[in-house]
């Protein structure tokens, strides 16, 4: 039985995509790691291309369709979230933006996740560090501190001689990953609808259980 | 059980035609909705308020008040009225000249508003809006259940020796039912005072229609008003019908597809799987309707949204015909058939005066509210 559950979110547009590909290899990195420590990671991965048509019905009606709702629960409950995606015009995709735009807005609170993107030239790279870490900080993920670039050129495996081949950042980024899911106190959103706010509080101004409590489990 | 009518009166250009209504046409029609709701021998009517374009219920006790004058028989209600944004004081007043020019005939539902502007353009902030609807609220039951008033609170100005007036009729204020989509403090707030708690049950899978059911429900025993499945509950519910089921389909489709609210989106039969919205034969909207009963257990008002997304007049009078001859009375037998015993009906003027004469004026109950602390003058 599993203990620790990473979700993978590859926002690729083609088929096969070096997005999935960064994806993967991200996701192995941060499992092999925490294996190495002992613990039984279960490693789920979302094709945000397959949610595409949900994605907007939900943008659009505002509720998700049951395969929607599955992912986003899927990503709220998992104790580490890998977020990639292939940068068009200096950022994220839309795909990827309408996925973290749909989730609920305190899903990804303390949560780890490890950032990581794909394009043609590594020219974007610092896409990452002025549109993901920001997207992600405003909604208080706790984003490790190596984010995972890759350009076309680097699937050659020429070495940069600055940050060095993809796959060693890769395995650096895999193991603050791996720490940051093994340590294991993570607070949870209390469900308002288990644990209602007592109106006798509501009336006298407190702050209520699905605007502010979290617990640590 | 009670059936009836709740309009958002929107004011859309009907995508066959081409053709938008002048606001006074909108106005008029829903009048014309309205009594034909009693015509058809349905219970209820209850109006949407809104307070910017392309909607005309800027002012539901104006309008009910005209309509009860030309009834004799349904219940005017509101789907909903801005607990928010609308003076608690103001809404005291309003309702209580109205259930005394309707001789009873009137509750009202409240709910928040989620028109953004709205909450500025009356002085408020939406952020506050759960905290509005608590205080406001806590105001409005005690303009109702006291003559003489001293408050103060967060958001109004403070009063000291206040009398609401009109009292109300007969000294039974009108039921109040507490509307929301997905806010568990208002399911709370709905059980807290004893209240019905309705859901409009249009725009979401049935999964949290029944959550917030099953919450207002356990809270309205915790406190003290009666075991869970007595409490109160209403449903809203969308339906267009024809005879035949494909050519509602095909009627319908360019009014989905051009609604403000789905347009664009999910195609109608992706919507009608996951939403309970119901095109097709009235048989059709009898049985998804008697499903209601399954996830949220014997309920006690049932509302159909009939008239939006620029449907023509003919076109939803017909359909209030056809809720009248051939869907509700099913309904009725088939509900009464299966309600478990000791459920009781929706409260109305006459019951909850009938029970007031059993009684002391104010029962007193775990849940009746006191005042806190902390907004007491």
């Amino acid at each position: 039985m599993a203990d620790r559950t990473i979700v993978v979110v590859s926002a690729g547009i083609g088929t096969p995509s070096s997005t999935r590909l960064l994806a993967d290899r991200l996701g192995s990195a941060v499992e092999l790691r925490l294996r190495s420590v002992g613990l039984a990671p279960a490693t789920t991965t979302l094709e945000l291309r397959d949610l595409a048509h949900e994605l907007t019905d939900n943008l659009l009606t505002g509720f998700p369709v049951p395969a929607l709702r599955g992912a986003i629960d899927a990503v709220v409950a998992a104790d580490g979230l890998i977020a990639v995606s292939p940068i068009f015009s200096a950022s994220y995709n839309g795909l990827f933006k309408m996925f973290f735009d749909v989730l609920d807005r305190d899903g990804l609170a303390e949560k780890p996740v490890l950032i990581a993107a794909t394009g043609g030239s590594p020219r974007h790279s610092l896409a990452l560090e002025h549109a993901f870490r920001p997207l992600f900080a405003y909604l208080d993920a706790a984003v490790v501190p190596t984010a995972v670039y890759a350009a076309t050129e680097d699937w050659g495996g020429a070495d940069d001689p600055i940050v060095g081949a993809l796959v060693d950042r890769i395995e650096r980024a895999a193991a603050e990953m791996a720490r940051a899911v093994a340590a294991e106190e993570r607070s949870v959103p209390l469900d308002p609808f288990a644990d209602p706010t007592p109106f006798e509080d509501l009336l006298t101004g407190s702050p209520s259980t699905s605007s502010a409590s979290r617990e640590t489990r | 059980m009670q059936f009836g009518i709740f309009s958002v009166s929107d004011v859309t250009t009907d995508p066959n035609t081409g053709r938008t209504v002048s606001e006074h046409e909108r106005i008029e029609s829903m009048v014309a909705i309205a009594l034909r709701t009693e015509a058809a021998g349905l219970d209820v009517f209850a109006s949407g308020e809104h307070h910017n374009p392309p909607f005309v219920a800027s002012s539901p006790t104006t309008m009910l008040g005209f309509v009860a004058a030309k009834t004799r028989r349904i219940i005017l209600s509101t789907a909903t009225t801005l607990i928010t944004t609308s003076d608690p004081v103001k809404i005291a007043e309003d309702f209580a000249v109205l259930q005394h020019l309707a001789d009873g005939r009137v509750d009202l539902m409240l709910g928040r508003g989620n028109t953004g502007p709205v909450y500025p353009w009356f002085g408020q902030d939406i952020r506050n809006g759960v905290p509005l609807a608590i205080e406001n609220y806590a105001l409005l039951h005690r303009l109702w259940h006291e003559d003489v008033v001293d408050w103060q609170g967060r958001f109004r100005t403070p009063l000291t020796g206040f009398t609401s007036v009109p009292r109300p009729l007969d000294g039974i204020p009108p039921f109040v039912w507490h509307g929301s989509i997905r806010t568990p403090e208002i399911a709370e707030q709905a059980a807290y005072y004893g209240d019905g708690f309705f859901h409009n049950n249009i725009f979401w899978p049935k999964e949290h229609v029944q959550r917030m059911v099953e919450l207002y429900r356990r809270r309205y025993e915790h406190y003290g008003h009666g075991p869970a499945d007595h409490a109160i509950v209403g449903l809203g519910g969308q339906v267009f019908m024809r005879p035949n089921s494909q050519d509602a389909i095909r009627e319908f489709r360019p009014y989905f597809d051009h609604a403000p609210v789905y347009g664009g989106g999910p195609s109608l039969e992706a919507y009608m799987e996951q939403t309970p919205l119901t095109v097709g034969s009235p048989q059709q909207v009898i049985d998804r309707t008697l499903g209601f009963r399954e996830f949220v257990g014997d309920y006690q008002r049932q509302l159909f949204l009939v008239d939006h997304a620029g449907l023509p007049l003919d076109t939803v009078l017909e359909q209030i015909d056809m809720l009248g001859e051939l869907v509700v009375p099913v309904l009725r037998r088939e509900f009464e058939a299966a309600r478990r015993p000791g459920v009781p009906d929706a409260p109305t003027h006459a019951r909850l005066k009938a029970a007031a004469g059993r009684a002391p004026r104010e029962p007193a109950s775990p849940g009746s509210p006191t005042l806190p602390a902390a907004t007491t003058a």
